[in-house]
């Protein structure tokens, strides 16, 4: 008996615990608790009626066929409740995920091997900055009852929770959430900040200029671009700048002159976090109404990080995507305008390297003297072990991310302290800016609103019914002296510290242009040879060389228009780099195969489009090129770097064919362009004669796009999508990343909008609803976007109602 | 007989209530109250917690997978790793399920009878 008894209690806890990376296999597999409690019915009946605490007032829900909920509240507070009640029942489990991965707390979910993702996340200052962000949001009344709505909201949901309902990604990791609060909504707002606003290359650029020298830095890494067509077109005239920049005195032997080295390589979000948005005047339109464009392109996940919803309250009507972790309609329209971002991508964030006075780091030189240092102590919890205790050490800068006890991902211990100044950690309160956005009625309200956005600065476009287009690349920005923060800069005095912010009126901005177009695509937003401050960052020029030139060419301009070019494939880098490569190509030496595919690339119509089998050819032909090119300068060191851009190359190319670099210092014959050119091309066939071999030469079916799984659970990701386009394409679908939310609005008295993302508006991989505009988006494909009148309550395309009232 | 097959069903019917109101090894404290309740042979104890269960999870996971169009199990039956087969995650689900029921009715039968 006591056998069969202590076998049955141990096979229970064995079945009720987790084992390495499986899920605890009887609490998981029981079809009355675990997953198959997620495998919703394919005609699941969405309706509801709830009665929450923290309700004011009455409010309907109506979900369409697509599970695009309308809200209708009777004030704001209840509708952003909702709206955070809403995220929680559909995205719970991402929410959360995202907010974890933010503050640095993955060791929790999955143990130590994230450990020095998550410390390197604390170190720098993540929910340091989320704690101030927090902090400004309870200090204005709006943004405070907005997002207080909104946590009791995520609240209520979490609370009356089943285990039962718990999205199967807590299930399969083995954990519960926690509840949500306005530090979460900050951290997510950080997250965002750093995805868009966290991008520098301090180290890997010290790196080259002390390996390659001041002189050859800056021809691999030059500021601008001959074929630069910014947002503020050239021709435009600056004010004289009201921040004075100061350079320090000694700047040529400390700055640039130095010639120290870090192995260092800080965590990079995605290079190609970008975006295209436009919009044209009604003189340029069909129905002489302004259409507003807006596609922006992030990392591509299942859930999708938006969330598509209308809210309509006494005091506002908007339509768009809405971030699951905060309130407000994002990237939308109302009633009287339409709104969309792109990355301003600005450097606002560089490092200081500091010098303590021992190794205990309490007191580090500053302007002659001795300052203390302030220390946060981070605990970060890892499971299966016990917490590690990390101690950050605060500067006049920033926390010091890198001292000798982290160096990274470097294995090797580094010899210095890199303090981060980054624009994030200063106040500030976004989710004010988007509030009263989606509030604004006309230019006025939304240059009013502008004001509350910092970081990530944006470029934000506006279009209203009553015609006025704008658009201003809007953020707080240091005013910075040429090259400041692009090496790592001293942190003994002040002389290199940012001197202040540039005013938001000397921001690039352009209103209701001559040309009737306003357009970003990423590139410099001004002309840097008349723009007074230094614009430092990363900039593709291509995407928006192309996009103004068709919208110069258009006329008559209709929704539809708007459609083909947002999902254009046209590669206009190739257009520019082909007839250099071809005329390279040394034809005597080429073989029978090798001609063939001379004449695919000669004869390619220059558009990535799924079935083109030229746009590999050409894709693969310009990777290799460019490896051939830089790789020997780059085996100097093995120190972190980066290659410097495409139109950097190309244009070296395009301007000198005895361009410096493209000689192999490793042999003694000095190499041409077209010894280059030829060995890879060579090279470039070699490699698609075996795609072709396996049936994937066509660009589509080569590129591979997909959606990963935000926990890269490959069974919930979706592969294999056949999309064409690419880098350098109005459609920037790359392999996992690309257009995230497509959305075009027309600003006719009834609006006329249309919209898709990559994804679908449930999070539960068991919904039919997980993946289910996917396909469609793939294709080119849009929905058109219902703003739905309270009237049309009995409207066919309603499928489901949700009651909610307060208790 | 009839007792064994009184017991396969009583198990299932209060395995499925326990399922409604406890956590998942409530199927466990049914297959062994119907153990105390109806004395069997340790080896029928056992069966019936077994086959009693065994059905009502078979039941019920398939009934749900029919209702979800098998989009949840063919993407589970890849990460478990069972080769994508809905088939294998449910008998898998059936079996883990029977293990605990039948083992808890043993211990019920041989509580009995060291108790008798």
């Amino acid at each position: 008996m006591a056998i069969s008894t202590a076998v049955t209690v141990v096979v229970i806890i064995c079945l009720n615990v987790q084992w390495g990376k499986a899920p605890p296999l009887g609490k998981f597999l029981s079809p009355q608790h675990g997953f198959w409690q997620n495998a919703e019915s394919v005609d699941k009946d969405f309706g509801e009626d709830l009665k929450l605490t923290g309700l004011k007032g009455k409010a309907e829900v109506y979900f369409d066929d697509r599970l695009v909920p309308h809200i209708f509240a009777d004030n704001d507070e209840d509708a952003f409740f909702i709206q955070g009640y809403l995220h929680a029942k559909f995205r719970l489990w991402q929410m959360e995920f995202q907010v974890y991965a933010a503050a640095g707390r993955v060791s929790e979910l999955i143990g130590n091997k994230a450990l020095n993702y998550d410390r390197e996340k604390r170190r720098m200052g993540m929910t340091y900055a989320a704690e101030i962000a927090a902090k400004e949001i309870e200090k204005d009344p709006v943004s405070k009852s907005a997002c207080d709505a909104y946590t009791a909201g995520v609240n209520a949901y979490i609370e009356n929770l089943k285990e039962s309902e718990l999205p199967v990604e807590y299930k399969l990791l083995n954990y519960k959430p926690e509840k949500w609060s306005n530090l979460k909504t900050a951290l997510f707002l950080k997250m965002m900040a750093f995805d868009l606003a966290g991008g520098e290359n301090d180290f890997e650029h010290s790196n080259a200029k002390s390996v390659f020298g001041l002189d050859d830095f800056e021809k691999m890494y030059p500021y601008s671009q001959d074929s630069l067509d910014p947002i503020v077109p050239k021709g435009t005239i600056y004010p004289p700048q009201a921040i004075p920049v100061k350079t320090p005195d000694n700047l040529d032997s400390v700055y640039f002159g130095k010639r120290d080295t870090a192995d260092l390589a800080p965590q990079q979000p995605r290079k190609d976090n970008g975006s295209n948005n436009w919009a044209v005047s009604g003189k340029k339109t069909k129905s002489g109404a302004p259409i507003l464009c807006s596609d922006p392109h992030l990392g591509l996940s299942l859930p999708s990080i938006w969330f598509e919803m209308q809210i309509t309250t006494p005091s506002f009507n908007a339509y768009g995507a809405t971030f699951p972790g905060g309130p407000c309609v994002i990237i939308g329209f109302n009633d009287s305008c339409a709104f969309g971002m792109t990355n301003a991508a600005r450097d606002v964030l560089d490092f200081y390297e500091i010098k303590f006075r021992d190794e205990s780091m309490k007191e580090y030189r500053f302007n002659g003297r001795w300052k203390q240092t302030d220390f946060r102590y981070e605990h970060i919890g890892i499971k299966g072990e016990s917490e590690m205790i990390d101690t950050v050490a605060y500067t006049i800068f920033g926390p010091v991310v890198f001292d000798k006890k982290f160096s990274g991902n470097s294995h090797r211990t580094n010899g210095g302290y890199y303090a981060a100044r980054w624009k994030g950690h200063d106040p500030s309160n976004e989710f004010l800016f988007f509030n009263k956005l989606d509030h604004a009625k006309n230019y006025d309200d939304f240059y009013t609103a502008l004001q509350w956005f910092h970081t990530p600065g944006q470029n934000c476009l506006f279009a209203c019914k009553k015609g006025d287009i704008a658009i201003w690349d809007q953020g707080e920005f240091p005013a910075k002296w040429r090259r400041q923060g692009d090496f790592v800069m001293p942190g003994t005095d002040s002389s290199y510290m940012w001197q202040g912010m540039i005013p938001r009126q000397e921001n690039p901005h352009l209103i209701n242009p001559e040309r009737g177009f306003l357009s970003s695509a990423n590139q410099l937003p001004a002309d840097p040879a008349v723009y007074p401050y230094y614009l430092g960052g990363d900039y593709p020029p291509y995407r928006g060389i192309i996009i103004n030139r068709y919208l110069s060419q258009e006329n008559n301009i209709t929704p539809k228009d708007m459609i083909n070019l947002q999902t254009e494939n046209y590669n206009v880098f190739a257009e520019m780099a082909r007839p250099v490569l071809l005329r390279n190509i040394n034809m005597g030496t080429l073989d029978q195969d090798e001609k063939i595919y001379f004449d695919m690339l000669s004869g390619w119509n220059l558009h990535n489009d799924p079935d083109e089998k030229g746009a590999t050819l050409f894709v693969v032909f310009w990777d290799i090129f460019t490896k051939v090119v830089w790789d020997d300068e780059f085996a100097r060191t093995k120190l972190p770097t980066v290659y410097p851009f495409a139109s950097t190359l190309l244009e070296g190319i395009l301007k000198d064919s005895a361009y410096k670099f493209l000689d192999n210092i490793n042999t003694p014959a000095k190499e041409t362009l077209r010894d280059d050119v030829t060995l890879a091309f060579k090279k470039a066939v070699g490699i698609c004669k075996v795609a072709e071999a396996d049936g994937r030469l066509q660009w589509a079916r080569y590129k591979a796009t997909r959606i990963n799984h935000l926990a890269r659970l490959a069974p919930f990701s979706r592969t294999d999508l056949p999309v064409g386009g690419g880098t350098n394409c109005i459609n920037a679908t790359k392999e996992d990343h690309g257009p995230s939310w497509r959305m075009v609005v027309e600003l006719t008295p009834k609006t006329e909008a249309y919209g898709i993302y990559p994804g679908g508006q449930s999070g539960n991989p068991g919904s039919p609803y997980y993946d289910s505009f996917v396909d469609s988006w793939a294709a080119g494909k849009y929905y058109p976007l219902w703003v739905m009148e309270k009237e049309e309550v009995n409207d066919k395309k309603i499928k489901w109602k949700m009651n909610f009232s307060g208790q | 007989m009839l007792k064994y097959f009184i017991s396969i069903l009583l198990t299932a019917v209060l395995s499925f209530i326990a399922g409604l109101y406890l956590p998942w090894w409530g199927i466990a404290l049914a297959a062994f109250a119907v153990g105390v309740i109806i004395p069997q042979r340790p080896i029928y104890s056992f069966l019936s917690g077994f086959i009693g269960v065994f059905l009502l999870w078979e039941i019920l996971a398939w009934w749900i997978d029919n209702k979800n169009d098998g989009i949840l199990s063919q993407k589970i039956a890849q990460i478990l790793p069972l080769g994508g087969s809905t088939v294998f995650l449910i008998l898998i689900t059936s079996l883990i399920g029977a293990l605990v029921a039948g083992l808890a009715a043993l211990t019920a039968s041989y509580l009995r009878k060291s108790m008798v």
